[in-house]
């Protein structure tokens, strides 16, 4: 076990990064950044507005054509730069995002930064890799189709994964040749200006501008701006319509990822045998608590076969009581903070309507209460739910560490109450059985099944929405198609008239 | 319809506060990740509700001089139909683009079964 020193890295107060350097708000305002580990705040951040998300789209312009213009080789190495430098300083980005999100260091340490490296390496080679296309219309006429950049895009960041959210819509627009202007959330502003720290003598200036601040004040002017191409946006689901609305006004593209309500189903044969895939398979169930169940792929709905109902559900929650909660710098803890305040409060609002609708608590259920240091942070017990898929804990997103857990019959019922759900981000199948597994997948309607296996994110596997999850799809060499125009040249090589005038 | 939706006296004296800078006011209910499954404020008319949307109320609040209207999508008001709703505040920071997030607030919805002996 080890327990890490609390960051001593941070500057004490952060302006916008804008055109490769550090500007203040144009207002002169700062607001704190308090850690959801012990609730208090650790630095200052500037509080942006429209006069500040313009300057930083001006200095985005100024940039945009060089970076599209320059060799896709060039960009790439760049990327892999970044990548490097991250690779080298693994340790102290885990610490600065748990410092900053609340989430387990362990989690940081192997999953969210290893996965940022290599997504931008994953896009350096995705776009060395890319090529246009040409199809020969006749035998005078070639249709060239050649990818160009979008110009300047923005990008407004969730705060569930601060550096590798970033890094998912960073990379790939990086990559395709677009300048960003990106602005994190309120609630985890800082930690990606501790990546800029590092990484900021790679990138040209304006070709990746931050301007930190509220939504209404620095959000709304960027995703409103008839000066951006393309606005990507991860949240929920009133912003990313006010996102599209915007978007209509510019006749601009988005792409939105808007959360789910994933169904994790465990088919009777799970239990067939007491082997290491039935342990993998409890694992699996309980990924609800990853990340303090602030994933919106969180698996919160777990569906259990009628067969090995009470024997699995009890193991279950067995598991779920072994999840060590803890001080999110201590490498044993399992389970850390919530992201911030009004998180916590929501998700103890959700564990009363739960209670009140009927559904039985089978362990948690209330606020954890850590004591010394932790005792002003956000810590909420692991809770396994016991219920029907009509209650509004199995149909809503409670962003915690919450599971609502229902039986099923067959195959057929288990896909019907997955689907019942106004989302389709993911969801998990669990069988021995290559054809239940099939078709279970198949008939699932989210962007992402995973089967026999949960919470995995590599680069190459697109990830992404059905229904009212949002549009597009990230993580995969598609993604460049969201950040790139299609620019056909369409030659003819006759020297002769049509003879039409 | 206004008894399905009420609003707590700290929520109200936000709202207050709120109309005084901002002018007139609306909520529509999120659902989904991160800030979902929260009432967001807007300036009224400033989130356009459509046919996939139901008002749910025209709250009335002391020192507000218009009703200030409550909408969700009518598909999530179909999984909500037996809880009431009240609109309280908690501390807190960031809320997608509701105007709240800056005074270091945030529109919290709690809920009640709703008891509808008359239906």
């Amino acid at each position: 076990m080890t327990r890490y020193d609390a960051p001593t890295h941070w500057q004490s107060r952060y302006d916008h990064f804008i055109g490769g350097e550090y500007v203040k708000p144009h207002g002169g305002r700062y607001f704190e950044n308090p850690t959801p580990v012990t609730g208090q705040p650790f630095c200052e951040v500037a509080r942006g507005t429209a006069e500040d998300v313009e300057r930083a789209i001006d200095a985005a312009h100024g940039a945009a054509g060089a970076w599209g213009r320059t060799p896709a080789a060039d960009r790439a190495l760049v990327l892999n730069r970044v990548a490097d430098r991250m690779q080298e300083h693994l340790q102290a980005l885990a610490i600065a995002e748990t410092w900053e999100n609340g989430k387990p260091i362990r989690e940081t340490l192997a999953a969210d930064i290893p996965l940022a490296i290599d997504h931008f390496r994953y896009f350096a080679g995705a776009i060395r890799a890319q090529e246009g296309s040409l199809a020969e219309i006749d035998d005078d006429t070639v249709a060239y189709h050649f990818h160009e950049p979008l110009g300047v895009v923005g990008q407004i960041i969730p705060w569930n994964f601060p550096l590798l959210m970033a890094t998912w819509k960073l990379a790939p627009a990086l990559a395709a040749g677009n300048a960003v202007v990106l602005k994190p959330a309120e609630q985890t502003p800082a930690s990606i200006h501790y990546l800029l720290s590092l990484v900021a003598d790679l990138l040209p200036p304006g070709v990746v501008n931050v301007v930190n601040g509220f939504g209404v004040e620095a959000g709304r002017p960027l995703a409103s701006s008839p000066r951006v191409a393309k606005v990507a946006f991860t949240g929920e689901t009133t912003t990313g319509r006010l996102i599209m609305q915007y978007a209509s006004e510019n006749i601009k593209p988005v792409t939105l990822e808007l959360g789910g309500k994933s169904p994790n189903i465990f088919f009777d044969d799970v239990s067939a045998a007491p082997d290491d895939f039935r342990d993998k398979a409890l694992e699996g169930f309980t990924m609800f608590a990853l990340n303090q169940g602030e994933v919106c792929t969180c698996p919160s709905r777990a569906l259990i076969q009628q067969g090995h109902y009470a024997d699995f559900l009890a193991a279950a929650v067995e598991r779920t009581r072994e999840i060590r909660p803890g001080h999110p710098l201590d490498s044993a803890t399992m389970v850390g903070a919530q992201a911030s305040n009004d998180q916590l409060e929501k998700i103890l609002s959700y564990l009363d309507i739960g209670r009140q609708e009927g559904a039985r608590v089978l362990t948690g259920g209330a606020r954890a209460q850590l004591g010394g240091e932790l005792s002003g942070g956000y810590y909420v017990e692991p809770t396994i739910f016991e219920g029907s898929n009509s209650m509004r804990i199995f149909q809503e997103e409670i962003f915690g560490p919450v599971v609502s857990v229902t039986s099923f019959a067959d195959l057929d019922d288990a896909v019907k109450i997955a689907n019942d759900t106004l989302y389709g981000l993911g969801a998990g199948v669990w069988t021995r059985d290559i054809n239940t597994a099939y078709r279970a997948g198949r008939a699932i309607q989210a962007g992402r099944v995973w089967t026999n296996c949960y919470h995995a994110y590599p680069a190459h596997a697109a990830f992404g929405g059905y229904k009212q999850s949002g549009i597009g799809r990230e993580n995969h060499k598609m993604m460049l198609d969201h950040y790139q125009q299609t620019k056909n040249l369409l030659v003819s090589y006759a020297p002769k008239k049509l003879g039409f005038f | 319809m206004s008894d399905l939706v009420t609003v707590t006296p700290a929520a109200a004296e936000l709202i207050r506060s709120l109309r005084e800078q901002h002018g007139p006011l609306m909520f529509h209910q999120s659902g989904g990740c991160c800030d979902g499954s929260a009432p967001m404020c807007y300036p009224a008319g400033e989130f356009r509700t459509g046919s996939s949307d139901t008002r749910l109320a025209a709250l009335t609040v002391d020192g507000v001089p218009e009703p200030v209207e409550f909408w969700i999508s009518r598909a999530q008001w179909d999984l909500w139909q037996h809880t009431k709703l009240t609109i309280d505040v908690v501390p807190g920071r960031g809320s997608g683009f509701s105007l709240e997030a800056p005074e270091g607030l945030r529109f919290l919805l709690r809920s009640t079964l709703a008891r509808r002996d008359h239906e």
